[in-house]
């Protein structure tokens, strides 16, 4: 069992835990995913890593409620344990790869969207660590549910922080911002984009038009997150890949967005059936569509 | 009684059993397999221990059920094979002892697989454990991957004293006797975990949720970990897709995912919250076990399903039982035909399959028939389902993060088939990881080998 020693609302719906799983803490890199397990009937939930402490054997994870399992996570209280936690899976951001000399001499783009602060944070803070500040865009719906604000600040060179609505920030898309920042004059050399499909994809059509190399980190559905599977293939550069093996980090502009969002679509249905039978618990009676 | 004629097996009614994940065989009780072990004749030189990848002392336990005394049978069976149970259930005997049994010859073979079975389903009933280790060697072996290969690994050298521990990559031990063979050949509680329960109760730790190459590496299991040998048995993986337009589309799965999704996460069982597509009409492409298994699976969670197979139903690779099993279920096969294209609709879900008729040319590399494309020949399937099962290949997590470890140009890993061992001192393996996939019981005598190898090796 993998113990939660510290679990957080950031903001409604979306929440930090502090899980102690040894293995992981000692050899997961920026840019790699773990898979939980809430209980013995639970299903497995892939979540980019968001921090670790190696000296006190935990990794962080971050996420959002959206259907039944993240759900059942939620409940999960400081104390209790995930009864699995294996990682970390995938490889390591370029990034880290790179020989931090060189890296200094890059100039460097984050656009996080959402939830998608969480994985880009650990690339801002080693990078931050290892003497390279890179510039952050962060986007969110609303001020309420933008999260990591101030642990970005602090690993940041500069944070743009952008709202849909306007409420925080400065106002609309992610994409905006970006144009806005080049038009007074930034320029980057590669850009790392990490938020929900759309956005990323739109991320690198502007990329693309710009000529700033792009890379994505993409969350398509998995079930064991060592290869076996084959659930989270998508089409990159017109290959297939795994994203649990050969990414999660793919060249943003040649990944074929439209169908991995339609790949995403897959057992939505049912995931929206079993959240129901959640909620309604033992006064389900019918309204999923099964009953 | 005709001496010539098997007694046989009860099994659950096709119809009935097309609609529940329940044990298709129900296996012999005492009386019958009392009245089969009669058959044996007992051998001086044997040719069903030949066939027997792990070298059971067939006539040796046979003798024992014929008087009745099933738990000396069980304690002979157990001293060359971890997996009774699972074995008696799906090693192909028929090519293997029952192929070299002497009864064969003029008559129906001795049913060896189902007297195994029956001699480990009793010792399990009465709770009886085989025999652990006199003392302990003081030395510590890892063991990659709770498979067919690292059980019998594990447990062979857990009995010759030494201090096993197995890494898992799932949460659950087991490899592909769980996540791929499914719940009506091979029931997981009381057949699979019982079973994995014994080779623990030999004193083997199994320890879930570490991929090996990526949570710790075989250098440091060594290095850091105080592991004097290390055993690789993490299996075949990796899906092969057919690489035709539209097999991205939504509806089309390898058959490890389907599989993994009903067998691992208990997909087929309404309280388990992993989904699985309940599908309409499905095409199976392939031809081998784990498509039989698949197409059941499927049959079973209310599709109407179809074998999509180029060559004849004669190089079906699969096992004649589960051909015969399947069809028996009412699933449809369609041979000599090939898949070119999977169609979709505008929202990108499955609505067919392009295929062609295939005729048989001449041999092969392999020795079969090869099949060739009968001109103007296409038509479409109208499916919702395609699941793909045509093999698969060797992770290289592992090979990609073991310096020195040699592999082949398929991924597999280099192992001396006498011992397992590896082009890396003190590393053995043995099972898919070597071979590409085959069978439980191949993986098993691999494990078998390796174990004697590493026992030599740590003897100096």
């Amino acid at each position: 069992m993998y113990k939660i020693v510290k679990k957080e609302e950031l903001t409604t719906n979306i929440y930090l835990m502090d899980v102690e799983a040894d293995r992981t803490a000692k050899t997961c890199q920026p840019g790699q995913f773990v898979i939980v397990r809430t209980d013995s009937e639970g299903e497995r939930i892939p979540l980019t890593i968001c921090d670790y402490d190696r000296e006190k054997g935990t990794v962080t994870i971050v996420f959002q409620c959206v259907g039944a399992a993240t759900h059942m996570m939620a409940e999960l209280k400081e104390g209790d344990a995930f009864q699995d936690f294996v990682g970390p899976l995938g490889c390591p951001s370029e990034l880290v790869k790179e020989v931090p000399e060189e890296l200094r001499k890059k100039k460097i783009l984050f656009v996080a969207g959402g939830v998608g602060a969480a994985p880009v944070y650990p690339q801002v803070k080693w990078l931050h660590e290892n003497g390279v500040d890179a510039d952050v865009i962060v986007g969110s719906k609303t001020k309420d549910l933008l999260i990591l604000e101030k642990e970005m600040e602090a690993v940041a060179g500069n944070l743009y922080i952008t709202t849909d609505d306007g409420s925080y920030g400065r106002s609309g898309m992610v994409t905006q911002t970006l144009k806005d920042l080049v038009a007074e004059g930034k320029q980057y050399d590669v850009c790392i984009a990490i938020g929900p499909m759309i956005m990323m994809k739109f991320v690198c059509l502007l990329t693309k038009e710009l000529g700033i190399p792009t890379v994505v980190s993409l969350n398509p559905i998995m079930v064991d997150g060592t290869g076996m599977c084959g659930a989270c293939r998508v089409t990159v550069g017109g290959k297939v890949k795994f994203a649990c093996v050969d990414g999660p980090e793919f060249d943003g502009h040649e990944v074929n967005f439209d169908e991995a969002m339609r790949r995403q679509t897959l057992y939505k249905t049912q995931e929206g059936r079993a959240m129901l039978k959640l909620q309604e618990g033992n006064t389900h009676h019918g309204g999923c569509g099964n009953c | 009684m005709d001496v010539l004629t098997k007694i046989p097996v009860r099994e659950q009614d096709a119809k009935k059993r097309a609609a529940n994940f329940e044990e298709v065989c129900l296996g012999y009780n005492q009386e019958e397999a009392q009245a089969e072990a009669i058959r044996c004749i007992n051998c001086k030189n044997a040719q069903c221990i030949k066939g027997c990848p792990v070298a059971i002392d067939i006539p040796g336990f046979i003798a024992n059920v014929k008087e009745g005394n099933i738990e000396e049978a069980y304690q002979i069976i157990s001293r060359s094979s971890a997996l009774p149970a699972v074995c008696g259930r799906v090693c192909p005997q028929e090519t293997q002892c029952e192929g070299k049994c002497i009864r064969g010859i003029k008559g129906d073979p001795v049913s060896i697989g189902k007297l195994e079975r029956f001699v480990a389903d009793w010792a399990r009933e009465q709770g009886i454990k085989p025999h652990g280790a006199a003392e302990m060697k003081g030395k510590k072996v890892a063991v990659i991957g709770s498979g067919p290969a690292g059980l019998t690994c594990a447990g062979d050298l857990a009995k010759m004293g030494y201090e096993v521990t197995i890494f898992e990559a799932l949460h659950e031990p087991g490899g592909v006797l769980v996540y791929g063979i499914p719940e009506f050949r091979l029931p997981k509680k009381a057949v699979v975990m019982e079973e994995i329960e014994n080779v623990k109760s030999l004193g083997v730790k199994i320890e879930t949720n570490v991929v090996v190459g990526k949570s710790v590496t075989i250098d440091q299991l060594i290095q850091e970990e105080g592991f004097e040998a290390v055993f690789i048995g993490s299996g075949a993986g990796l899906p092969k897709f057919m690489g035709i337009p539209g097999e991205n589309s939504n509806g089309v799965f390898s058959a490890n995912e389907y599989l993994t999704r009903s067998n691992l996460m208990k997909a087929f069982d309404g309280n388990s919250n992993t989904p699985i597509m309940h599908s309409r009409k499905v095409a199976v492409v392939g031809g081998g076990n784990v498509a039989m298994d698949a197409a059941r699976t499927a049959l079973r969670l209310g599709a109407e399903v179809h074998i999509v197979y180029r060559r004849s139903e004669e190089e079906l690779p699969a096992r004649v039982e589960e051909v015969h099993h399947a069809k028996e279920e009412g699933i449809i096969f369609d041979l000599l035909t090939n898949p070119t294209e999977i169609l979709a609709d505008e929202k990108g879900w499955v609505t067919g399959m392009k295929c062609i008729r295939m005729e048989l040319g001449e041999p092969d590399a392999s020795g079969r028939r090869r099949p060739v494309e009968i001109p103007d020949s296409e038509f479409t399937m109208e499916l919702d389902t395609v699941i793909m099962s045509l093999g698969t290949s060797p992770n290289p997590l592992i090979s990609s993060t073991t310096e020195g470890l040699e592999t082949n140009k398929w991924k597999c890993i280099v192992a001396e088939e006498a011992n397992g061992q590896t082009s890396k001192a003190g590393v053995y393996a043995g099972g898919d990881a070597v071979t590409g996939a085959a069978t439980v019981i191949l993986a098993m005598g691999a494990g078998k080998a390796a174990a004697k190898g590493i026992d030599e090796y740590l003897r100096g």
